[in-house]
């Protein structure tokens, strides 16, 4: 039941390359298998049955920054993590993602003190931020929802 | 805003010549980097492994990268309040952690808890046990490539969160537990969810052990893999499933009860191999037992108060702010300052997942902790890591990681 079958034999379909390019982003977007802290628990219940998130394209997480293209900070920054995180999203192809997960990787959340990042984005542009501590299921997968929109939206001159 | 440094100084590995052998630094055996970012490590651990080929000679553990700074943090904070720091240390035993908390400053304020919260408290613990061990199963048969044993066992996790959520409002930092008691009654609805619980889960116990316990790729990667001795293990500070694995029945539980512990009937599982299968069957079979006392508790759970009704300590109920004056000065009383502690310190320690999870609470006369220190059990059960692996495989390291079962967040606090 694919495209094809929709379209018979006309065997030209016309569409904007942004559109194309976005689309296919979207829909295959490996996130980092990257966990610090107490979200990485919630990340891993949104990957596993009662959540699901493959649903959306998100199931392969890798291993590696080197084949992934969106990073999800889940859980808390310290300062002695920091420098580690920005090699991390330093050795991720473009066009790469970030979504901070959670209240501490979003602003530093209850940890107002000398160890902990108040917020990531001190150490790597964040696309997406994800409230609540730490976040449901739901609310990591809205967030990659949000982020999939920001994507479908992207303009191909950005990144040019 | 002081500068983050994002930058890494080769020269901070000056500092790691003098943990490895003189073999390492001729060149004769090789230096390899584990983690922070590996999926096996189980959060942000990075080891430095000395290898003679395939085998491991040295495991150095570098740890600190989740340090949160909450033992400091918890001095800023009046006793109330630092409760909900306790939820972020070992994030999978939240309510255990929630737990010591309050035994501690009950202990040095000398607060009663009544019986009500108590029976609850004993439940909720223990299915967060449950809840812990179901993490550490799927992430351990995971990390041994047996993908299906983890959605299984999120599947029932989920159950376990949904009773917490609906108690406390939170599916893990639930802060549910306050020096006193608790922050309020469960809800109607929370016996008939416990007992469904206890009806689906003994069969789904054994859907995992069908699915491991003589699986023989499983055998092979985990029967005398990582043997560790009593003697060795008592040596090294080792408590909880890893301790009873190598065959000494030390639990908190039944050692020094807490919470009415001393009322339930329960067995303390133990093995004598002290390999990484026996460590997996005593944590399988402290699930069973957990239900057992789950069960007990909630067949007996006594009607009554949840919070204590010293006034001093605990906020009145709100329908009293109405109509009582004394009711609103306490409530002002509370919320602005807090209560004061006496001048003293104590030591508490619960058997949690892990291990001994202890908290030595120094007061000073006000209303914060003036010292607050965790002994946490992945702290001493990691240090064991380097004997376990010691003439192993690269390979089994990753059991090995898997089946000490530690937290980082327990770990670095």
């Amino acid at each position: 039941m694919g495209v094809e079958q929709k379209l018979g034999n006309m065997g030209i379909v016309t569409a904007k390359l942004e559109d194309v390019v976005n689309w296919a982003r979207t829909k295959a977007m490996w996130p980092m298998l990257f966990g610090l802290a107490c979200c990485a628990i919630e990340m891993m219940a949104a990957q596993a049955a009662n959540y699901d998130m493959s649903r959306f394209g998100m199931e392969l997480m890798r291993a590696s920054p080197r084949q992934s293209d969106l990073m999800i900070v889940a859980g808390r920054v310290s300062r002695k993590m920091a420098p580690v995180l920005r090699r991390l999203y330093d050795q991720m192809p473009d066009p790469k993602w970030v979504i901070a997960m959670g209240d501490c990787s979003s602003c530093g959340g209850v940890f107002n003190n000398y160890a902990i990042v108040p917020g990531v984005d001190e150490v790597v542009p964040v696309d997406v931020y994800v409230a609540g501590c730490p976040p449901r299921p739901e609310g990591l997968i809205h967030g990659i929802l949000t982020l999939h929109e920001k994507v479908r939206n992207q303009k191909l001159r950005d990144w040019a | 805003m002081p500068e983050i440094n994002t930058h890494i100084d080769e020269s901070m590995l000056d500092g790691i010549t003098r943990l490895v052998t003189e073999d390492a630094i001729e060149g004769k055996t090789m230096l390899l980097n584990m983690g922070p970012q590996h999926p096996s490590t189980h959060g942000v651990l990075r080891l430095l492994l000395e290898l003679d080929g395939e085998f491991v000679v040295n495991v150095i553990p570098d740890i600190g990268f989740l340090h949160t700074g909450v033992e400091k943090h918890m001095e800023y904070k009046t006793f109330e309040k630092a409760v909900v720091m306790t939820d972020r240390l070992d994030y999978l035993n939240n309510i255990g952690n929630n737990l010591v908390y309050c035994l501690a400053v009950e202990k040095l304020v000398d607060l009663d808890v009544p019986p009500r919260a108590q029976a609850i408290r004993v439940i909720l613990t223990e299915l967060q046990r449950i809840s812990s061990h179901l993490v550490w199963l799927g992430t351990h048969a995971l990390d041994l490539a047996a993908m299906s044993v983890f959605l299984y066992c999120f599947r029932e996790r989920e159950m376990i969160l949904d009773i917490m959520e609906m108690c406390s409002g939170q599916r893990m930092m639930t802060s549910y537990f306050r020096p006193g008691g608790l922050w309020r009654d469960v809800p109607i609805e929370f016996e008939d969810a416990v007992r469904q619980f206890l009806r689906i889960f003994p069969a789904r116990i054994d859907e995992y052990e069908a699915l491991l316990t003589k699986n023989p790729l499983f055998l092979e990667r985990t029967q005398h893999v990582g043997v560790l001795k009593a003697e060795d293990a008592i040596r090294w500070g080792v408590t909880g499933p890893s301790l009873r694995a190598s065959g000494v029945a030390h639990d908190l539980r039944k050692v020094r009860p807490y919470s009415g512990y001393e009322q339930y009937d329960f067995d303390i599982p133990t093995h004598t191999d002290g390999d990484t299968y026996a460590r997996y069957l005593v944590r399988m079979e402290e699930m069973r037992q957990s239900l057992r006392i789950v069960q007990q508790a909630l067949d007996k759970l006594p009607y009554g108060p949840t919070r204590s009704n010293n006034r001093k300590f605990v906020p009145p109920p709100r329908s009293e702010l109405g109509h009582s004056m004394e009711a609103v000065i306490h409530h002002f009383k509370l919320f602005t300052e807090g209560f004061p502690a006496p001048k003293g310190a104590v030591y508490v320690a619960v058997e949690s997942p892990r291990g001994e999870l202890g908290v030595y609470l120094e007061g000073d006369g006000g209303p914060k902790p003036y010292r607050i220190h965790w002994r946490t059990p992945s702290f001493a059960n990691l240090q064991v890591l380097k004997l376990l692996a010691k003439g192993h495989l690269v390979a089994d390291l990753v059991a090995l990681i898997g089946t000490i079962d530690i937290v980082l967040g327990d770990i670095d606090r």
